[in-house]
């Protein structure tokens, strides 16, 4: 746009406007209630007491590597065997991949309960065969699995959408290069789709470390995460918001390092969203 | 290799639908219990239409999905032009990385610290209920904003502006042109944009949580009817859902592929 005149400009003040009140001033006031105690003076005791949430700090991000880890051993050779078919199957398999991210997670999330119970599908299975019954719900499993089903699409799509953008002829040159099967994968497609790859760790990464729903629900009450303890002060009165406060913002700076981390690995150009 | 990749799609796909299978079948059971099969009925269908907080949160769902769309599309791309018309490029960034924020950050941090705000302006007023209509509303438009945006403006960018220069030079006055010129060739982005606020506003349920207060949207009642123990009605809720998205995305699959093959792609 060459003409970059004043009233052009002008018409992103709304908007300008709105960010600042609702995505900065939210974050001030946040911090704000991360360094005051109840009474609004100034303090740094929110911060000694995060000692106390320091295993649901460690859960969190160690459910949420795994959980990721795992979503991206299963979503790369799937990204990967995708762009085998016909077109039109491809388009075919990624609206089912999408479809069930149009059902609320919450159900989704739940419906797992009637698989892994005691008295599950799984474990009447088991009984059938005379094994069981194992106890597959309220485990660190279950809640690892439900992290790796909800946010399995984030992961697919992205690497796909990257590999599908690899051009042929590249491919036709390794091979005519004398390239064989497996160093084209390694050699070209592999840092080729590692875009979607940072995007889609990221994508997955995020919601699993800060969910508090998939934990109530298939880890019990045993496995106490960072954003089920952020929940529950949030929820338990206003005299625990400077602690909630704090907590969140830890996860926020946490959230921060690893994206940016992840960007680094990435192409430095170019944030992939 | 092909059967191999042929298997792994399958399993892969197996594993995303088992949940929704098992939805299907529940919601269909003439027992009370998601987890006993006692026979068919549809029973759990029928008692949804008298429902009550069910429909009214789905009223709900609805007003704040399309409220939050429209609102967040047109503010949304008339940021994007004006983004692009900042002279600065610092400005510019500084703008982008703001509007990343929502994206990047987890719902829970965007959720809590809106809440924040909202406590802490319905103190200042001494409100008596902080949260509520407006409140969801506005937590809805701020996180659909950067999506409406990010969808419009690489499509505003890749526009040629020496047709909305010539509409200029031609006596048009800026804001026709936009309409008549520029507004044309990025329709398709806006729509795309609107859609995705739409259904990322139909879906949302940890955003909502902290911001609704008493104005229950439809995944806060889902979420208060699974703290209790569950009944096989959430399951006939979620398989109408289902359906409805079904049929909407294979409707827009064809007419999608019907496009393609006038445009020329054989696909």
């Amino acid at each position: 746009m060459n003409k970059k005149s004043f009233g052009s400009r002008l018409v992103a003040a709304p908007y300008i406007v709105w960010s600042a009140i609702f995505i900065v001033v939210p974050l001030i006031i946040m911090v704000y209630f991360a360094f005051t105690n109840d009474a609004g003076s100034f303090t740094l005791s929110n911060f000694a007491q995060i000692g106390k949430f320091k295993k649901a700090f460690g859960l969190s991000i160690l459910y949420a590597v795994i959980a990721t880890i795992i979503t991206l051993l299963l979503s790369y050779p799937m990204a990967y065997y995708m762009t085998k078919f016909k077109i039109g199957h491809q388009r075919m398999i990624m609206m089912l991949i999408m479809l069930p991210m149009w059902m609320n997670f919450l159900i989704r999330t739940y419906s797992w309960i009637t698989i892994l119970a005691n008295t599950g599908l799984i474990n009447k299975f088991l009984s059938f065969l005379g094994i069981g019954p194992l106890q597959l719900i309220n485990t660190p499993g279950a809640v690892i699995l439900g992290m790796v089903y909800d946010f399995i699409p984030y992961m697919i799509l992205p690497i796909y959408t990257a590999m599908s953008k690899i051009d042929n002829s590249l491919l036709e040159a390794a091979s005519d290069l004398g390239s064989d099967s497996w160093s084209r994968i390694r050699r070209v497609i592999m840092p080729l789709s590692l875009p979607g790859v940072i995007s889609g760790i990221t994508m997955v990464f995020v919601p699993s470390v800060s969910t508090f729903y998939i934990s109530q629900k298939l880890g019990g009450n045993k496995t106490l995460l960072i954003g089920d303890a952020i929940e529950y002060l949030f929820n338990t009165g206003p005299q625990y918001y400077n602690v909630a406060s704090t907590l969140s913002l830890i996860l926020m700076v946490l959230i921060l390092i690893s994206t940016l981390i992840m960007n680094k690995f990435g192409d430095d150009e170019e944030v992939v969203i | 290799m092909k059967t191999l990749s042929r298997v792994y799609v399958a399993l892969i796909l197996i594993f995303l639908y088992a949940p929704v299978a098992v939805m299907v079948l529940f919601s269909f059971n003439s027992g009370g219990s998601v987890w006993v099969f006692e026979g068919f009925s549809l029973d759990w269908y029928k008692g949804l239409a008298t429902n009550t907080a069910m429909l009214e949160a789905l009223k709900h769902t609805l007003i704040i999905a399309v409220l939050s769309a429209l609102i967040s599309t047109v503010m949304g791309t008339a940021a994007s032009v004006g983004i692009l018309a900042l002279r600065k490029r610092v400005s510019r960034s500084a703008v982008m990385s703001i509007t990343n924020i929502p994206m990047m950050n987890a719902d829970i941090v965007t959720g809590i610290s809106l809440m924040l705000l909202f406590v802490f302006i319905g103190n200042m007023f001494a409100l008596k209920e902080s949260l509520g209509f407006f409140t969801v509303l506005a937590a809805h438009i701020t996180f659909n904003l950067p999506y409406v945006i990010l969808s419009v403006m690489p499509r505003l960018r890749a526009t040629d502006m020496s047709l909305h220069e010539a509409a200029l030079d031609l006596g048009c006055t800026p804001v026709k042109s936009f309409f008549k010129v520029v507004l044309p060739s990025i329709s398709t982005s806006i729509f795309t944009g609107a859609i995705m606020a739409f259904t990322l506003s139909l879906d949302d349920f940890v955003i909502s949580y902290f911001t609704c207060g008493h104005y229950q949207t439809l995944p806060i009642v889902i979420y208060n009817m699974t703290k209790k123990t569950v009944a096989p009605d959430v399951y006939a809720l979620s398989t109408i859902i289902f359906l409805c998205v079904f049929v909407l995305l294979i409707l827009y699959n064809t007419l999608q592929s019907k496009a393609d093959s006038r445009r020329g792609f054989n696909v």
